[in-house]
């Protein structure tokens, strides 16, 4: 194998033999000998050797020990001790890959008195939890989490690794890809499993979407991919569903992080979270001016969505940021997407072309937003979209 | 304050087209651009700079032609420019591309700050970035919105999250990637372009860094690409014509099962 001990380097400090998974590391006459026979060369030591004594030649192209990767796993993304939706949308398609891979599920919770969520976790389709509880952990720090997903993966090895493409998901396993010395697709659309090499087959929109791609991870462990919101489907909950609880402990050096929270701010008004809404109301240059985005939050509130906007109207100064959907704003695929006086050029259609229902409301009838429109409206918005408000209403008994 | 502002050039994607007969991108005639993102790396980096003191240098992987990204970054404001370039790191995935370009970080040596684009829009994964700190084993804060300040070698900045913002404090060097909010970025000054033409760029072959060739381009890259296809085109829609009222009744009608 390509480990070893540079042994003029090494000096006795036993940080690698605490940190091995898997006890392959002992002292012997003050400097650390490793049992090659227990090594799975993980890292997990060459991270921690404040010395630089050990060191991994990598030559090999796969995982050492491909073949004892097994189980799927879900990365339980929590905010305030509350397990995101993703997670159960995730849940739901790893129960249907772990079927044709003949393996179970696990999922991994990592947070503070977060262990009363284990149960519905298992409910929700998990045969296992792993559960990392910590006053330290409470909320998310990029150095923390990824260094303890990073070695509970390296301990049991899944075959497959999954996470939301949320805020949080995407700037984690990010890191553990790359400590884990595996391939990570974001942003996938579409997962399945191939059914003579058992690979997961990745599905992720490409070019703003203009194109689609399937990828593979073939050689290394776990295959991770990170799942964009609203595409998978969660199981039912199903309360006589029995699973494993396990809680892990850790050393305090896992807990530190070099980055602080110093505030967490949550900008007013529910509908903010975009990618979580099920429906998405959206302004662009036909609205005019901020005064007329109540038209659209009014809209949105009878239907139990959440505003949008184009980079038009928030390069304008209408509507902060964090609503811009678009290339240089959020990707979304809600079940409805209203573009409201949205053209609907490519850099808006790239971030919500995948929505299941599009509604175009739009004076002219050329505009490109009818092309990919499910149902469209030719008409004055601030005449259209109150009477769309009042004939929700009557419809939804409101 | 010495900072690294990694961009990449990218197809145009508002450009890019498919080729119905073949199913294959049409690239031919789209422009490259420097990826939307990047612009904002690119003027935080200038930024800081202006406030700070120092020097910053823009890096990219790629193909010789993205030579032209970089220059465009000095004409923008960036001192230096390293084109990192090599048949070796061709078909290179997140993986492979970090591990490339934290080697040439590495030969840079002294840096503050790396600063990343939130993402490309050509993959749109917003990897390299958090990949580059886990490289390094330095502390990343992603999706930032703004820099606050920049003091005692600490940096205290705004992440953007779903439901608003994080304020946190990282000790330097550290990376961030950052998000449109973070500023408005600047025309080129004439001055600038001036400069961008004359401008001597860097280029660093496979050679030039201390890196293992098996961890490069396609060998060192765990994902492969199997299959590429057009996803279904939307199936034609259905106009609501006929008097405001009208439509509107006859859209909440459409509508109305799946709102229930």
């Amino acid at each position: 194998m390509n480990i070893k001990v540079i042994v003029d380097k090494c000096v006795g400090c036993t940080l690698c033999v605490k940190v091995c998974p898997f006890g392959a590391i002992s002292m012997q006459g003050k400097k650390a000998v490793i049992d090659l026979d227990k090594c799975t060369l993980c890292g997990a030591c060459v991270e921690t050797c404040k010395f630089g004594a050990i060191e991994i030649k990598r030559t090999s192209k796969q995982t050492e020990n491909i073949q004892d990767y097994k189980g799927v796993w879900v990365f339980g993304e929590q905010k305030k001790g509350v397990v995101q939706p993703v997670v159960f949308e995730l849940l739901g398609k790893a129960r249907e890959l772990a079927q044709k891979l003949h393996t179970d599920v696990s999922c991994v919770l990592i947070g503070h008195n977060v262990k009363a969520r284990a149960q519905e976790l298992i409910q929700r389709g998990a045969d296992t939890v792993y559960i990392v509880d910590s006053a330290d952990l409470e909320n998310f720090l990029d150095e923390p989490y990824s260094k303890i997903l990073t070695h509970l993966a390296r301990k049991y090895r899944p075959e497959v690794l999954l996470c939301g493409a949320t805020f949080i998901g995407r700037a984690l396993v990010s890191r553990v890809a790359v400590k884990l010395h595996t391939g990570l697709t974001a942003d996938c659309t579409g997962l399945d499993i191939d059914p003579k090499e058992k690979l997961l087959l990745q599905t992720r929109p490409a070019f703003g979407g203009n194109i689609m791609a399937t990828i593979i991870t073939k050689n290394f462990r776990p295959q991770m991919a990170t799942v964009r919101h609203k595409v998978m489907k969660e199981i039912e909950v199903d309360a006589s569903r029995k699973g494993k609880i396990i809680e892990e402990t850790f050393d305090k050096p896992f807990f530190a992080s070099r980055t602080k929270i110093l505030d967490i701010v949550e900008e007013v008004g529910s509908t903010v979270n975009l990618a979580e809404a099920d429906i998405i109301v959206s302004g662009g240059r036909g609205m005019r001016g901020p005064e007329n985005f109540p038209l659209l939050e009014e809209l949105a509130q009878t239907i139990n969505g959440a505003v949008g906007a184009s980079r038009a109207a928030v390069d304008s100064g209408w509507m902060p940021y964090s609503h811009q959907v678009g290339q240089t704003g959020k990707t979304v695929c809600p079940k409805i997407y209203f573009a409201c006086g949205i053209s609907g050029q490519i850099q808006h259609l790239v971030g919500m072309q995948s929505s299941k229902i599009i509604v175009a409301i739009n004076q002219d009838p050329q505009a490109p937003i009818f092309n990919v429109a499910t149902y469209g409206i030719v008409g004055d918005l601030f005449q259209v979209v109150p009477l769309l408000t009042k004939e929700f209403k009557k419809a939804l008994n409101k | 304050m010495n900072i690294i502002v990694c961009i990449k050039q990218v197809p145009d994607t508002t450009q890019v087209r498919i080729d119905p007969q073949t199913n294959t991108l049409v690239r031919e005639g789209v422009q490259s651009i420097i990826n939307p993102f990047d612009m904002y790396a690119i003027e935080e980096g200038v930024r800081l700079k202006e406030k700070y003191g120092g020097k910053t240098t823009v890096i990219t992987m790629g193909p010789p032609q993205a030579e032209n990204a970089l220059r465009d970054a000095i004409a923008l404001g960036c001192d230096e420019a390293i084109l990192v370039s090599d048949r070796a790191f061709a078909g290179s995935d997140t993986l492979a591309t970090s591990y490339t370009l934290t080697a040439a970080i590495k030969k840079i040596r002294e840096f503050d700050m790396i600063i990343c684009g939130k993402q490309a829009s050509d993959g749109d994964t917003a990897q390299v970035g958090p990949g580059i700190s886990a490289h390094l084993d330095i502390p990343q804060v992603t999706y930032v919105k703004k820099i606050e300040e920049i003091k005692d070698k600490t940096a205290t900045v705004e992440r953007m999250t779903e439901e608003g913002f994080e304020i946190l404090k990282t000790p330097l060097p550290c990376l961030i990637t950052v998000v449109k909010e973070i500023n408005e970025p600047r025309i080129p000054s004439l001055k600038g372009m001036m400069r961008a033409k004359k401008a001597t760029i860097t280029s660093w072959k496979a050679i030039d860094l201390e890196i293992e060739e098996v961890r490069l381009g396609l060998n060192g890259s765990p994902t492969q690409v199997v299959k590429i296809f057009t996803p279904a085109p939307r199936p034609k829609g259905q106009i609501f014509d006929g008097p405001a009222d009208e439509a509107a009744h006859k859209l909440a009608q459409a509508l109305k099962d799946i709102l229930q």
